[in-house]
């Protein structure tokens, strides 16, 4: 009834290019960041913006990068944990190398250092493929969790070889509340989120998506496998890097490098399956399911009153989410995404579907 | 079609934030002080975690049934699991800070890594954590570390009795010189802090440090024993947690190394670290902290207010134990800090600004300790503006199979060498962070 594009023509290229065709999805995407941008920032505690809504939005920052490379590219990565942690300890080397450096300045180098980085685990996907390629990445894992654990220089010299960094100085203003660390974070992650969205839209992401679906074919119509493959690499990583630094600088503010483990590159793969291969809109369903439902879940004994050991509200958490990750997967392998879509697809025929 | 969307996820956050905050109104006016508790009951390191969090828990328990709560105030506490993971600390950290009427009295982090990340919100929430025998080996300066206090020891005083001890042994620091000693530790900032004072060490004594780093959770050791067989050390210092001990000492065992020849950290030296080697665990070392085996009047207490009545959090085998202790003892220092900022502040529900004030002028003498039931279980304390630590001394203890035996003299850290090591760190610390160190004159003059 409401959610009807009835009337809404299309009379220009402009408006046929679009990232939302559909009027009220413009409006309701405009409206949501105005609630994030204005009202949440006023009425959001301080535990819901430091311990929740930071870091998911740092983690579906990172997964929209690793989907860039996995749902988009098709090639899987096992590293996305190493290229955060790249980015993570360049933007630390660089604010304690040359502390004048402006902290935009500083996330963009860390994000190129670590699409070098991508660059340069990515040169295996060119010969090697699917399960084969994965462990490949992995390889990039264990290489840079020995590499910060080992080589000294990257963490300064410190004594236990765990870093702290500085607060956060923008334009002569340091970024330390709780409110400025949330409104820091979402503009970065709607500015990255909405160029990946357009990336993956124009010709670069529409050559990386002709390689997941055939490669062969992509060639054959003229699609250079090297430079789609490495540009995935380069671009995904690079957004993995910029995730990284905002994971240890407004995040975490001292790590060591078990923080950026194995357990993190899967923890991001489960959320752009469960979330949605191909999907810029997958990553925040993903990052919130795989962040929020769990400490839903271990609040909510609490919060409720009911008296559960510790221990048990801890098993049980697991064991929920566990099943939860597979019954979604049944019910819709494609992702919650696609669970999204349907229901739009469904909005649009209601009251009368026919 | 697919083209919504971003956050949608937000506003049901903030439905959820509005929920927090009707919660945390309902406390309010209640004369209670909040006690949040860190554990870990799951995950890698949960066998060591258990025991540690049934200590803590049952001496708040026994406080309030025993005494009525702190000065009158009752202790409120919740439990948090984090699973020894630094991401779900730190979202523990944040949602405890909050609760009761006047915020989080004290945190024990529980884990290097959470003591990592908290410290540095620990000066803008004005809360204390207390990191009894770990955490940052430089936060024992009060100055630069205004809410750190890793009471009673930290791993550079660890590894200095340690050394200490091997000297004895051998008769003199002078016969350490050539002796090759190797370091098994768990790679992460909890093994790798000692390496520091123990190449102070080399340097001063000559002896030969080889360092076998072992990664997280430490069921994995068959390369590291296999370069021990190739080297033959004269000892093998132990720096692990969790089943890493325990694999430890089963590769000792196969490999043939002496247990008489291991030395562990007080992190490695409890109960599940030794039994589930069984017999092979005989005459293997460790040091002590704070407290060790056995029950003392505490213990009574706990049976007598606590089990016999059902209160109890474990299983009633578990009081005593090496790590049970250690919780207890944690507990009562952070319960002894709010009574001493209590005949500061009033006996009110306190804020953690104000706890902080009573950890920093802890005075804990053999009658205080007796009082408490804690005689033999816990050294004299007594902390100040600029020494976050108090006294660390410790011994060894030896298993024999079935219980912990004690097995040296006690030995007090040579501060000589640690404080210019603590002080250079804690410098670096404030100038990478962008810290004012505290003047301690000026504390003391303004009370």
């Amino acid at each position: 009834m409401f959610y009807r594009e009835n009337g809404q023509f299309k009379t220009s290229y402009r408006t046929d290019l679009q990232v939302f065709p559909i009027r009220q999805d413009r409006i309701f995407i405009w409206a949501l960041l105005a609630v994030a941008f204005v009202l949440v920032p006023f009425v959001a505690s301080e535990y819901t913006l430091r311990a929740l809504l930071i870091p998911f939005l740092i983690y579906a920052l990172a997964a929209i990068g690793l989907n860039l490379l996995v749902g988009y590219c098709g090639q899987i990565s096992l590293g996305t944990g190493a290229f955060m942690a790249v980015g993570a300890y360049a933007a630390y080397n660089l604010v304690v190398r040359f502390p004048a450096v402006n902290f935009l300045v500083v996330l963009v180098i860390a994000g190129l250092c670590a699409a070098a980085f991508g660059i340069l685990f990515g040169i295996p996907s060119l010969r090697i493929k699917g399960l084969y390629l994965a462990v490949a990445t992995l390889a990039a894992q264990f290489f840079v969790d020995w590499m910060f654990a080992r080589v000294k220089w990257f963490t300064n010299y410190s004594s236990s070889g765990s870093v702290s960094t500085a607060p956060i100085e923008l334009f002569g203003m340091v970024v330390d509340t709780p409110q400025e660390k949330y409104l820091f974070v979402l503009s970065v992650v709607v500015l990255m989120a909405l160029a990946a969205k357009n990336l993956v839209r124009g010709h670069i992401g529409r050559s990386w998506m002709a390689m997941r679906d055939m490669d062969v074919a992509a060639e054959v119509i003229g699609i250079r496998p090297v430079y789609a493959k490495l540009t995935a690499f380069a671009v995904s990583s690079f957004v993995v890097g910029i995730a990284g630094a905002l994971w240890g600088f407004v995040h975490l503010g001292s790590w060591e490098p078990a923080a950026f483990n194995l357990n993190l590159s899967l923890r991001l793969l489960f959320m752009i399956i469960i979330g949605g291969m191909g999907s810029i809109v997958g990553c925040f369903f993903g990052a919130a399911f795989m962040w929020f439902l769990p400490i839903m879940l271990n609040q909510l004994p609490t919060t409720l009153g009911i008296p559960i050991s510790t221990a048990l509200i801890a098993h049980l958490e697991l064991m929920i989410v566990g099943a939860l990750i597979v019954f979604f997967l049944i019910v819709e392998p494609h992702g919650l995404a696609r669970l999204w879509s349907i229901g739009k697809e469904k909005l649009r025929l209601w009251p009368f579907p026919h | 079609m697919k083209k919504l969307d971003p956050r949608v996820r937000i506003a049901a956050a903030a439905m959820g934030a509005a929920c927090a905050l009707t919660a945390g109104a309902a406390y309010s006016q209640a004369k209670e002080q909040f006690f949040p508790v860190l554990v870990y009951r799951t995950g890698a390191y949960a066998p060591n975690g258990v025991p540690f969090a049934n200590g803590y828990v049952d001496y708040l328990k026994l406080v309030n049934a025993r005494d009525g709560g702190v000065g009158g105030v009752k202790i409120v506490y919740e439990e948090c699991d984090t699973q020894y993971a630094t991401d779900r600390g730190v979202e523990c950290y944040e949602r405890l800070k909050g609760k009761g009427p006047t915020g989080a009295a004290v945190f024990h982090t529980l884990s290097t890594g959470i003591t990592f990340a908290v410290t540095d919100k620990t000066s803008t929430d004005k809360i204390p954590i207390i990191t009894a025998g770990y955490g940052r080996s430089d936060s024992m300066d009060g100055t630069v570390f205004k809410y750190n206090f890793p009471l009673n020891g930290m791993y550079w005083t660890a590894a200095d009795m340690l050394i200490q001890h091997l000297a004895k042994k051998e008769g003199g620091f002078d016969k350490l010189k050539g002796k090759k000693i190797a370091l098994v530790y768990h790679d992460s900032p909890f093994g790798k802090e000692p390496i520091a004072l123990l190449q102070e060490r080399a340097k001063m004594h000559g002896y030969d440090l080889t360092l076998l780093p072992v990664t997280h959770p430490g069921v994995e050791q068959k390369a590291t024993w296999l370069q021990i067989r190739q080297q033959r050390p004269d000892y093998v210092l132990l720096w692990g947690w969790g089943v890493m001990n325990s694999t430890s000492i089963k590769e000792a065992v196969a490999t043939g190394y002496p247990r008489e020849k291991m030395y562990g950290v007080w992190w490695s030296g409890a109960e599940p670290d030794v039994r589930p080697a069984g017999d092979g665990a005989k005459g293997y070392n460790a040091l002590v902290f704070q407290s060790p085996a056995g029950r003392g009047k505490v213990h009574q207490d706990v049976f007598k207010y606590l089990h016999d009545k059902g209160q109890g959090t474990g299983p009633k085998d578990e009081v005593g134990e090496v790590l049970y202790n250690r919780g207890l003892a944690a507990a009562m220092l952070s319960v002894e800090g709010v009574k001493r900022a209590q005949v500061k502040y009033g006996k009110k529900p306190l804020k953690g600004e104000e706890v902080q004030w009573g950890l920093e002028n802890l005075a804990l003498d053999d009658k205080a300790l007796a009082a408490l039931g804690f005689t033999g279980f816990m050294a004299p304390t007594s902390t100040s503006c600029a020494d976050h630590m108090g006294a660390s001394q410790s011994y060894l203890h030896t298993w024999d199979g079935t219980k912990w035996n004690k097995s040296s003299d006690v030995y007090a850290a040579d501060m000589q060498i640690i404080k210019p090591m603590v002080a250079a760190s804690a410098k670096a610390y404030a100038a990478e962070k962008k810290v004012e160190a505290r003047d301690c004159a000026k504390v003391a003059a303004g009370g």
